[in-house]
């Protein structure tokens, strides 16, 4: 070896307390991670408790951390507040082989969409088929409420969709309340948001022990009916009890609606704020809807076609509000990343929210503009490692392309039959910063009118 | 031209095969693509283009090649 070897990693400024930086990270999180790009650069340092966080940024960094294989960083051991919400037995996330093999068994596969998509717009009718010609809602809860029924009736299947209602809705909301950093420390410390994360966990498992029970009693259905609980149902141990425990079954549901779930519904209220916000970017959206359906095609058909302004409104929607500000992995030997050290045992971080406001890469970066990824811009394929809303590489989100299907669904529907405004001044839409989970602050209210048909 | 994939992108969502049949394949239970043609045709440029551009991962490059 030579002299020179990697530098350490500079240490942000700050978090001068017990345990570093992590009240930061638990009340301005943001705040935190554009400071260690502003004083560290590509790479810096801060930390959480008794870890080390060495957090990159900028492409380079960023293409080293997201091809990275997990024998050198680990997702596992890297998010120690799922644990609690997912259950024992459950792992937050798979290797990357098994990750693979989920998008045949989730259903996630390109051959499905069109069936997802009508089935996402049947259930964006049902709800808006109680809101009368005007009203009020709240964002936030509204669409909480449509996820659980179209990640439930894609993923898991129509039966048991079926079976929930606005109960599983809340209650699942306060599991994901149950996201503080704090659980970086003690995922069971003695804090509110804890108490009704595990409060809620109970009672969700009590209303899948009752739709459980029910299929006993009324024994299986026709085979065209079974969904994915009926077949986790039918494998028993010899003497006949079933193999999976309530508790079981519910902990495979959460973590496979979990991913699917605050981050669209959050994302999807942020495309309603920004577009209202923006009324010729909103003018874009509706003409271009109203383009597609005028010659009164189908939802399940145009959602998976090319919508470019929807399209580029959600992207930047995502680029602006990604709904995990914050990637981390576990460093499991010694490396150097761009002349920088890091250790085993420290964590490493890579950050949407950084990465995808650094102006070298997208122009005033704060404006909300979809029209930068109009050809010829295409900011994003332009910036495959640090436009990163779903992260990149090995480790990207498997179900991006159901999401961007899903919300090019709800807004079809949504935009083809009201129109909305804001109901509320528009600096009070902010992100809920307070859980590693990033939702909005509520209230999130918002008015609609019902369209008038126009004439064809 | 010739296709390459990176293979520590590909996730095997299949969009490549929707686009292109002839040339991509994910077969059931596979996580990831299967080449059928590495080098397609230029009557199969536009659907090759389609694959590359669609697909989720950007796993896919087309390369020109003399």
């Amino acid at each position: 070896m030579t002299g020179s070897g990697p530098r350490q990693p500079l240490r942000v400024s700050g978090g001068d307390r017990p345990g570093g930086h992590l009240e930061e990270l638990r009340t301005d999180p943001m705040a935190l991670l554009e400071r260690v790009r502003a004083e560290c650069g590509d790479i810096g340092l801060f930390e959480l408790a008794d870890r080390e966080v060495v957090l990159l940024s900028g492409a380079s960094p960023n293409e080293f951390f997201f091809r990275a294989p997990e024998e050198l960083l680990d997702q596992a051991e890297a998010y120690p507040f799922m644990k609690p919400i997912f259950g024992e037995g459950v792992v937050f996330d798979a290797s990357p082989e098994r990750r693979r093999e989920m998008l045949h068994n989730q259903a996630l596969r390109d051959k499905f969409m069109r069936g997802h998509a009508a089935t996402i717009a049947a259930e964006v009718d049902t709800m808006v088929a109680e809101w009368g010609d005007e009203g009020e809602i709240d964002l936030l809860d509204w669409f909480a409420e449509l996820t659980i029924y179209t990640s439930s009736s894609c993923l898991i299947g129509k039966r048991f969709r079926d079976q929930l209602d606005r109960r599983f809705a809340d209650l699942y909301h306060d599991l994901e309340q149950g996201t503080d950093a704090l659980a970086f420390v003690d995922p069971y410390a003695p804090i509110e948001s804890f108490a009704k994360r595990d409060a809620s966990r109970i009672k969700l498992v009590g209303l899948v022990q009752g739709i459980m029970d029910d299929r006993v009693a009324s024994g299986p259905p026709a085979d065209e009916d079974r969904d994915l609980l009926d077949v986790l149902m039918s494998i028993t141990h010899e003497d006949g009890a079933l193999r999976f425990s309530a508790d079981e079954v519910t902990g495979v549901f959460i973590s496979m609606m979990f991913a699917g779930h605050h981050t669209t519904s959050t994302t999807a209220s942020w495309m309603v704020i920004e577009l209202l916000k923006s009324p010729e970017h909103l003018r874009h959206v509706v003409d271009e809807l109203d383009e597609l359906y005028a010659t009164g095609s189908e939802v399940s058909y145009q959602a998976l076609r090319e919508m470019p302004w929807v399209e580029a409104s959600l992207k930047e929607t995502l680029r602006m509000h990604p709904p995990l500000i914050l990637l981390l992995r576990m460093a499991m030997e010694d490396f150097e990343v761009d002349g920088v050290a890091v250790s085993a045992g420290q964590m490493v971080g890579a950050s949407p929210w950084v990465s995808n406001r650094i102006a070298e890469d997208f122009p005033e970066p704060n404006l909300f503009d979809p029209a930068r990824y109009i050809d010829p811009r295409g900011e994003d394929s332009l910036n495959p490692w640090t436009w990163i809303p779903f992260g990149a590489g090995r480790h990207r989100c498997v179900g991006a392309a159901f999401a961007m299907m899903q919300l090019k669904a709800i807004f079809s529907v949504l935009l083809r039959d009201f129109e909305l405004e804001l109901a509320q001044p528009e600096d009070t839409y902010r992100a809920d910063m307070s859980k590693m989970v990033i939702q909005l602050e509520q209230p999130v209210r918002v008015g609609y009118r019902r369209r008038l048909k126009a004439s064809s | 031209m010739r296709i390459v994939v990176d293979r520590d992108l590909c996730q095997g969502h299949g969009v490549c095969e929707s686009e292109a049949s002839s040339i991509f394949e994910v077969p059931k239970r596979a996580t990831t693509v299967t080449l059928l043609n590495e080098r397609p045709s230029d009557e199969q440029r536009a659907e090759v283009l389609a694959a590359v551009k669609f697909c989720p991962t950007h796993a896919l490059r087309m390369i020109e090649e003399e």
